[in-house]
């Protein structure tokens, strides 16, 4: 059996955490191959070798392949898709643009956010907000799947295993790039952080989210959001968490002013440790916390900050 | 231009779900159902365009059981024009997969022709997020997904998609399928005479059979389980306390 999974890379950075645990869950499916795509992707595909379990490194590196547009891409996929049984990638906001419309391009059904491999061809995934979890078999030939890589460990390193070219396949010549708005931030980056501080409605505003970022500093840690917050202008729309929004699952997750609907929980229940800081002692977001301390955000988080 | 605008019907997010203590499935008898959030954003888009005059016609398609003919009356009295339903199961615990769903919606299209398409990004029951790319694939359309602005000149519609790192602006020929995200608008609600004048709008009944798709599932679901719940927490009475608390787990 044979893998093949798309590394994330963005720019020519490969990001190693979510490839990383994307190739734990891969390897018991087969020998993993890994395609590294982009304008520049020869030094990320050189670093993703050294990821343990990987067998072999596609590079396709052209202009084409700038912005990772879902059609250009998915047309390499399937180009390169004879050799494989499996076709995966991290569950990315880029590999769920590109994975379904691959797995259409080949007639097969494809599972996003896989949380658990049971088989070649049977695998977990959260459904209902992650109010429940189904177990399904695939009757495919090929399975197309993305993997949520909160659920997985990182894998080890190795010695570096062979990179190879491969062609471009052609442009369809659908869509282009315009722009990109990307914050710049020193802060560790949202899914992969050990720590995530996140701010909700209670917060108030995109002035007051700095008592947030301060706590989030102090501890090195990440920064969210609820979709509340988000929709008000508080914070940007990365960093939302939830069931649409990205699921984390650091060791410490503090819930500030977030009243912790379901659709939130979806995306941070699998916190190791949950802190929730919120004024109405009835707010379901206790019911998920290891620990609950009911005041006014404004008083505790400050306080919290310094004393840490 | 006519916009169509694929709607389901799906348990309402404020519903607790229960699932099943066989394992069977989750239980969707007598409980609330609406339409998925994410469309009442895309249809509310397509009328956007419409009252732009951008758009000429909006349709709304459903697949799933007959009662999704709700979901479409939703959808006419917010504003869409005529409706489709194609009945393709009567058990309402049957979910259509999205390269079913994708395929039929690829045979309305060829019928009328829409010069967009307008999908939810995501269903919050399987959350599966597929359907618009895998219809996408199936036309050879442009994609843009998880759209959180919309403009359309000409030929070209340009799209600012939310992903991981931020926003992504890109520009897509027409026709085209855009998915959406949160952001992209506020939908209204219906206005009890717009509710009555739906009633009136056109609802062709439709099944996968007149589209020559065949239906069978890809996927046998095994089993369906509650999810592993945490341990019962703690409250703590003041700062002092969590910040001893937290030391001690080795947290902080
Ligand atoms: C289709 C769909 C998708 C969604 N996806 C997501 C998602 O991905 N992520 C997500 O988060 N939500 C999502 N939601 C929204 C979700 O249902 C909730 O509306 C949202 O999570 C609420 O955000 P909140 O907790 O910040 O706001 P609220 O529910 O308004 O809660 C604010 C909380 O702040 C507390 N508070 C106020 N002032 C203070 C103070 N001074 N000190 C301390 N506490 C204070 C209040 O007691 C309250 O509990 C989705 C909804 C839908 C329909
Ligand atoms: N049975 C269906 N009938 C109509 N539209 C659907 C159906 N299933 C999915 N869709 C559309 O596809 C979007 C994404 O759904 P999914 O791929 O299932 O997460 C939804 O928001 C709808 O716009």
């Amino acid at each position: 059996m044979a893998v093949l999974l798309l590394a994330e890379i963005n720019d020519g950075t490969l990001s190693l955490d979510a490839t990383s645990k994307a190739v734990t869950a891969a390897k018991d499916l087969g020998d993993v191959t890994l395609l590294a795509v982009g304008a520049s992707a020869k030094a990320a595909a050189e670093e993703a070798a050294k990821i343990e379990g990987v067998a072999k490194v596609l590079v396709a590196e052209d202009d084409l392949y700038g912005h990772r547009l879902a059609e250009p891409v998915a047309a390499l996929i399937v180009s390169l898709a004879g050799d494989y049984d499996h076709i995966a990638a991290p569950a990315t906001t880029d590999a769920k643009n590109i994975l379904p419309r691959v797995a259409a391009l080949l007639d097969v059904m494809v599972l996003t956010d896989v949380t658990g491999v049971v088989d070649a061809d049977t695998f977990e995934r959260p459904i209902y907000a992650g109010n429940a979890v189904q177990t399904v078999k695939s009757k495919d030939a090929k399975k197309v799947l993305t993997i949520r890589t909160s659920t997985f460990d990182a894998a080890g390193e190795q010695s570096a295993a062979p990179v190879e070219d491969v062609a471009k396949a052609d442009d369809p010549a659908l869509s282009e790039w315009v722009k990109d708005k990307v914050a710049e931030s020193d802060r560790p980056e949202l899914t992969s952080a050990g720590i995530v501080v996140s701010g909700g409605r209670g917060v108030g505003s995109e002035e007051n989210f700095a008592i947030v970022e301060k706590l989030a500093d102090k501890l090195g840690a990440a920064v969210g959001a609820s979709r509340a917050a988000v929709d008000s202008g508080f914070a940007p729309n990365d960093w939302q968490v939830g069931q649409t929004g990205k699921v984390v699952a650091p060791d410490l997750y503090i819930a500030v002013g977030i009243s912790g609907a379901i659709q939130h929980l979806a995306g941070m229940k699998d916190s190791k440790v949950i802190v929730a800081i919120n004024k109405d002692e009835e707010a379901p977001i206790f019911q998920v916390a290891d620990y609950g301390l009911v005041g006014d955000l404004f008083d505790v988080v400050p306080e919290l900050t310094e004393k840490l | 231009m006519k916009v169509l605008v694929p709607v389901k019907r799906v348990i309402d997010y404020n519903v607790k779900v229960r699932v099943k203590a066989d394992g069977s499935g989750v239980d969707l008898a007598n409980v609330k159902m609406s339409m998925n959030p994410f469309d009442e954003i895309a249809v509310e888009e397509a009328i956007r365009l419409k009252e732009a005059g951008t758009a000429e016609e909006v349709i709304v398609v459903s697949i799933g059981v007959k009662q999704a003919q709700e979901t479409l009356r939703t959808g006419l009295a917010m504003g869409a024009d005529r409706a489709i339903l194609v009945t393709a199961t009567d058990d309402v615990h049957n979910d259509i997969e999205p390269l079913t769903v994708a395929k039929i919606l690829a045979k309305v299209i060829e019928e009328e022709e829409p010069g967009l398409v307008i999908c939810g990004k995501q269903a919050i029951d399987n959350d599966l997020n597929a359907t618009g790319q895998m219809l996408a694939a199936l036309t050879g359309w442009a994609q843009a997904t998880n759209a959180n602005s919309l403009e359309i000149d000409g030929d070209h519609a340009t799209v600012a998609r939310e992903v991981d790192g931020g926003l992504q602006t890109i520009k897509v020929k027409l026709p085209a399928i855009v998915t959406t995200d949160l952001r992209l608008n506020e939908p209204r609600y219906a206005s009890l005479p717009n509710i009555m004048k739906a009633k009136k709008k056109p609802l062709e009944e439709k099944t996968p059979e007149d589209y020559g798709v065949d239906a069978a599932p890809r996927l046998e679901v095994v089993k369906t389980s509650e999810p592993p719940e945490r341990a019962a927490g703690e409250m703590v009475g003041s700062v002092d306390e969590l910040v001893t608390k937290l030391k001690d787990k080795g947290v902080v």
